[in-house]
């Protein structure tokens, strides 16, 4: 049965190449094949992983190998796939959502000509996303890694005509080769020191390498989840990203692809649980990304680059708590897989506002859509809840497991998370006031409404999942469950008990809530984006996503402009000047060499004559010498 | 009584013993050119000229069959250190694998050679050699002589005796034989060269250039080998080489003798500083002959070069080499950079030959004699295999120069040739293939031919006389891919030159010639064994 595990990948795979190729009289039902595949895979990822839950905990997890990929010399590569409780859940989450996304994406892209390669698009990303995380030799997971990649990329851009869209999609694919460098040394350097990239041989042999080697392997490794998860310093990609269409936002830069950073850390944990250098790098980034991503979030007013913000900010959460080694790697999956479903959730609640708003994004032109849009607000209500971290909801639960585990590890770590807790709390709050609550602000020929049902639907699933998919950590069953994939985690003692410590935390959000609900309250909100010079130098660094962008211009891009006019200017002067100078001396020399060919059989006989001389003197001058 | 008288006063005389059968295609060739000389005094003078080219042809062929039967007869004669053959003719001569495959590709370039002289399609039903030499040009007797259709049919019976002298060339034994083989190659080559029908003052010109030049070069090989003489008190090779082996004194009177024997030989392959004359004869003579002087002449030169240095002076290699080597060097280098200036396409095709001259050295001075349980190809297949290629490649080359035509005869000048890819795409393209060969790139005979030289000077030792090589290769590139430009890549000048039909004699030739070149590059294996079966020459 596990066997037929390549399915899970072959079938969305082959769906969108047959999109692809098909011609035209496949847009009527295109997008019907590419749900109906992503479905399959689906189903077939809930049957496996029933059967894996049949497993004794020691079989869970099952190796399967399609074909030697590579074999030259020593380097020897299987195209190898593993189902184990780790990729098990990814499979889950990555078919079960991106399902959902295609039954939205039917009514959202319904008015686009171009929805078959939409959906051609959508399934080449889930059979990459798939590959990536089902990966049993670290080369097979990068083929996945790039594939997710392109998909990310032809997706941002998917809306070419824009400009905008397609600098975005470029920007995204230039900064996440910058990680992607990161990953390849990683390869190679394993094969290098440990002669494979097969993910348990390296598992098992990077306890034993040494120290430099573990830490130089973590931090290449955090490079490449930093480009893809866009965390600092490669986080400037992702709120660009959000030029692509909603759905995609939702799927890939929301609920899976941006998440494999923090999948990759999950799975290499023997190499970060060897580094403590490497482990540290971890949560700094983790640290640093979680807040630098809630600034930028309480001071964006396109409600996708909040959200992004926001994005940015929770895999920061996953990141800090993949960092704390073994008593986070649960609670990073677990909070990864509740932020899928809440993310998710909201990225296609705020699409289904733009759907009612004429793909406006602005949220200084909402105002008052509850009426409009209850099932929306209702769903993307759900959401908010989940985010903050109110409980009984998803979120809730796993960030608070998160913040805990900082705690424990160390105070200033954990009060980090926590001022974490409370901003996310504002700016969420700030965002669901400037959208469906306040008066209205929207012009008179804007006509929001409800979405309809091939749209609310997926809506309504995701804000269920938002509502309950805390259950995972009923008796602590998620933490067991991955238990044998990542190791066991010793229980830290903590100064107050963890009630006290949830009570804090609840509080800290409840005051982010209030001091947004104050803020906003007071006086009538603005139709327009206030100028820069009257608002805060706070809001105007979110504004400007911290100078990310100024600071990558700064430290990168211009001293790669100089470099290149250098380089431009070397092969001008002196490259071509070297080839085409060398070709004009050798015309001069030609010219020169021919002017003894003067046609006088006389100066012939001579020139003859003093090879003779020659000839006789040098044989001669053999001997003599 | 009488007979007992004279048999009690004279010593006996044994009749010297010729070995017939393995000399047979050197006297079939013979025979034919002969009988051409009788058919020319004889035969009625408006079918002659079919007569005589039927009759080389039908010669060549005989000989080349034979050639073929007396290649494989000569695995049953074993001789000592890797080689097949004997020595013939009371010494004269040595019939051994490398001598014989030389025969059969000079042979092979005869035949072709013969099929271009035999063309008459292009000058409106006359050859490409003028009616009546004697006749001076632009004169009124000279316009008769067209007006009669009159025509050198002396022309075959010539080329005949030239092929017969390049086959004694190769497989000389003694001395002697081999300046006899040398000016019986020459003086045919040095009448041939003066018969050109158009440009006639050209022509002649050539032909004393290469004639005084000739002699004088000559002149330096008889006194080589009067000095070898000297040496050894032999002109047999191996028993110079055993005086060279056993050092019997007078260094100084052997290497002088080397030095002047090396002048001669390389005279006529065409090396720097001795290869002035090459050039103007080339661009002065017929088309047709210069491409039998062209494939012939330097194979069978080579031939000689090598049994010489290798048989004869082969205990002095350390002291002959560096020289050698540095006139390779001087030798591909000029030719590659002399021809980047060339406008003339039969000029620019003789400077190449010249650089194709420095690669043969290249692969000649490896002295590379293989070891047992290698296949890697010895210098003397190397060097076999790459005039075979360069020969095929050459003529295929010269019969294109043949067609490209306007009023004035052939069209040579490089600028006219701008565009003809456009207009005669097929004859462009087997132009090209030639350049390309000539050029070295893979899937031609080229490039097999010049990894086998470069590779044998490897194994000799030589590896940055290699690298040198290579450079030179690239250099030598530039110009050869520079026609393939002209020719296909820019625009046809307005009163460009028109491709001239030719008969199915010519249009073989070119055939033969891209398909030989073409198939050597693709699966060289069967020519490439054939040359290493040839093994070492017998001493």
């Amino acid at each position: 049965m596990f066997d037929l595990m390549w399915l899970l990948i072959a079938i969305p795979l082959a769906s969108g190449a047959l999109l692809l190729i098909w011609g035209k009289e496949s847009d009527r039902f295109g997008h019907l094949i590419g749900t109906a595949a992503s479905a399959a895979s689906f189903v077939l990822g809930v049957v496996l992983f029933v059967r894996l839950m049949g497993e004794d905990a020691g079989h869970r997890s099952q190796a399967v190998s399609l074909f030697t990929w590579i074999d030259t010399g020593t380097f020897h590569v299987e195209m190898s796939f593993v189902l184990d409780q780790l990729s098990g859940l990814f499979v889950l989450l990555i078919t079960g959502v991106g399902t959902l996304i295609h039954v939205y994406s039917i009514g959202y892209m319904g008015h686009d000509e171009r929805r078959r390669r939409f959906f051609a698009y959508l399934n080449i990303f889930v059979a990459a996303m798939l590959t990536l995380v089902l990966a049993g030799d670290y080369l097979v997971l990068f083929l996945g890694w790039e594939g997710v990649g392109l998909a990310s990329y032809l997706l941002i851009g998917f809306w070419q005509h824009k400009p905008s869209a397609a600098a975005a999609a470029k920007k995204a694919f230039v900064v996440n080769r910058v990680g992607d460098i990161g990953m390849a040394l990683a390869i190679m350097l394993m094969f290098a020191q440990f002669g494979t990239s097969a993910i348990a041989a390296v598992d098992a042999a990077a306890p034993g390498a040494g120290d430099s080697v573990t830490t130089a392997l973590g931090l290449l490794l955090l490079l490449g989840a930093c480009g893809k998860s866009a965390q600092v310093p490669l986080q400037s990609w992702l709120l660009d990203a959000m030029e692509g269409p909603t759905p995609v936002s939702a799927l890939i830069h929301a609920a899976t692809m941006v998440t494999a950073g923090v999948y990759l850390v999950v799975r290499s944990n023997a190499i970060f649980d060897a580094s403590e250098v490497a482990r540290t790098a971890v949560i700094v980034v983790g640290l640093v990304t979680l807040l630098a991503g809630a600034w930028i979030g309480c001071a964006k007013d396109d409600i996708k680059k909040a959200l992004a913000g926001s994005t940015m900010s929770q895999i920061g959460y996953m990141m800090l708590a993949a960092g704390l080694g073994p008593a986070g790697y649960a609670f990073a999956v677990f909070h990864l897989i509740t932020h899928g479903f809440f993310k998710a959730n909201m990225f296609l609640g705020a699409g289904s506002v733009m759907h009612g708003m004429d793909d406006d994004v602005e949220m200084r032109h909402y105002g008052g859509l509850r009426t409009m849009m209850p099932i929306t607000f209702a769903t993307f209500g759900l959401g908010y809840l989940a985010i903050i971290g109110v409980p009984p909801f998803a979120g809730f639960w796993s960030k608070d497991k998160i913040i805990e585990a900082a705690f424990g590890e160390n105070l200033w770590v954990g009060l980090g998370a926590l001022l974490g807790a409370g901003v996310t709390a504002f700016y969420m709050t700030r965002l669901m006031i400037l959208t469906f609550l306040s008066q209205k602000r929207w012009r008179d020929d804007v006509h929001p409404h409800e979405s309809p049902r091939v749209m609310t639907w997926p809506l309504i699933g995701l804000a269920a999942l938002s509502a309950v998919g805390g259950i995972l950590l009923l008796g602590d069953w998620i933490t067991e469950w991955l238990e044998p994939v990542v190791g066991h985690a010793e229980h830290h003692e903590l100064a107050v008990p963890a009630i006290v410590l949830t009570i804090i935390i609840t509080a800290v959000v409840l005051l982010g809530v209030v001091a947004a609900v104050v803020f906003y309250r007071r006086e009538p909100i603005a139709a327009e984006t206030p100028a820069d010079s009257s608002v805060s130098i706070f809001a105007r660094a979110g504004r400007h996503e911290l100078y990310g962008n100024e600071v990558n211009e700064t430290l990168v891009v211009r001293p790669t402009r100089h470099l290149t006019r250098f380089l431009v200017w070397l092969d001008g002067m002196g490259i071509d000047g070297f080839v085409t100078g060398l070709a004009d001396r050798l015309g001069d020399t030609s010219q020169l060499l021919r002017k003894p060919q003067t046609g006088y059989v006389r100066s012939y006989a001579l020139t003859m004559f003093g090879g003779v001389a020659v000839v006789v003197l040098c044989l001669l001058a053999v001997t003599l010498a | 009584m009488i007979t007992t008288f004279i048999s009690a006063e004279l010593p006996p005389i044994d009749a010297p013993t010729i070995e017939y059968s393995l000399l047979g295609p050197l006297f079939i060739v013979t025979g034919v050119a002969v009988l051409g000389v009788l058919v020319e005094a004889f035969w009625p003078r408006a079918s002659r000229f079919v007569v005589q080219a039927v009759l080389a042809v039908v010669g060549i062929v005989a000989a080349l069959a034979d050639t073929v039967w007396v290649y494989t007869d000569l695995d049953r004669i074993d001789a000592p250190l890797q080689a097949r053959g004997q020595v013939a003719g009371e010494g004269a001569l040595t019939v051994d694998g490398p001598g014989v495959f030389t025969w059969g590709i000079l042979l092979v370039f005869g035949l072709m050679s013969m099929l271009l002289f035999a063309e008459r399609r292009l000058e409106g039903g006359l050859s490409a050699f003028t009616g009546r030499a004697a006749d001076a040009p632009g004169s009124s007797a000279e316009a008769q002589a067209v007006q009669l259709r009159v025509e050198h049919t002396e022309v075959f019976p010539l080329a005949l005796f030239a092929l017969v002298g390049m086959m004694l060339f190769a497989t000389s034994n003694d001395l002697l034989t081999m300046f006899v083989a040398l000016e019986v190659l020459s003086l045919p080559l040095y009448l041939l060269c003066a018969l050109a029908r158009r440009r006639r003052l050209l022509s002649q010109e050539a032909a004393l250039k290469y004639f005084l030049l000739g002699a004088f070069s000559s002149v330096f090989f008889l006194y080589g080998i009067a000095l070898a003489y000297g040496y050894s008190g032999s002109f047999e090779l191996s028993a110079i080489d055993t005086a060279v082996t056993n050092r019997t004194g007078g260094e100084n009177m052997l290497l002088a003798s080397i030095a002047l024997m090396a002048v001669g030989l390389l005279f006529k392959i065409g090396a720097a500083p001795f290869h002035t004359w090459t050039p103007d004869v080339y661009q002065g003579a017929p088309t047709p002959v210069t491409a039998f002087m062209a494939a012939g002449t330097k194979a069978a030169a080579f031939l000689a070069l090598l049994r010489v240095f290798y048989v004869g002076f082969g205990g002095s290699q350390w002291d002959w080499r560096p020289t050698i080597v540095a006139i390779a060097i001087i030798t591909m280098f000029l030719g590659a950079v002399v021809s980047i200036s060339q406008t003339d396409v039969k000029r620019m095709l003789a400077y190449s030959s010249i650089a194709h001259a420095g690669f043969l050295l290249v692969g000649f001075v490896g002295v590379y004699a293989g070891v047992a349980g290698s296949d890697r190809i010895t210098s003397v297949s190397s060097v076999l295999f790459y005039l075979a290629v360069y020969g095929l490649s050459s003529i295929g080359a010269f019969a294109v120069v043949t067609l490209v035509r306007d009023s004035g005869g052939e069209t040579t000048h490089l600028s006219k040739w701008a565009g003809l890819g456009r207009t005669s795409p097929l004859l462009a393209g087997s132009f090209a293939i030639f350049m390309l060969s000539f050029a070295g790139i893979p899937l031609t005979g080229g490039f097999i031919g010049k990894w086998g030289v470069f590779s044998a000077a490897y194994a000799g030792g030589f590896w940055w006389l290699v690298v040198i090589g290579v450079m030179i290769s690239a250099l030598a590139a530039y110009f050869y891919v520079r026609v393939i430009v002209l020719m296909f890549f820019t625009d046809p000048v307005g009163d460009g030159p028109t491709v001239a039909v030719p008969s199915v004699l010519t249009t073989v030739v070119i055939v033969v010639a891209v398909v030989g070149t073409v198939g050597l590059g693709i699966i060289p294996g069967p020519v490439l064994d054939l040359a290493q079966h040839a093994g070492a020459f017998v001493r």
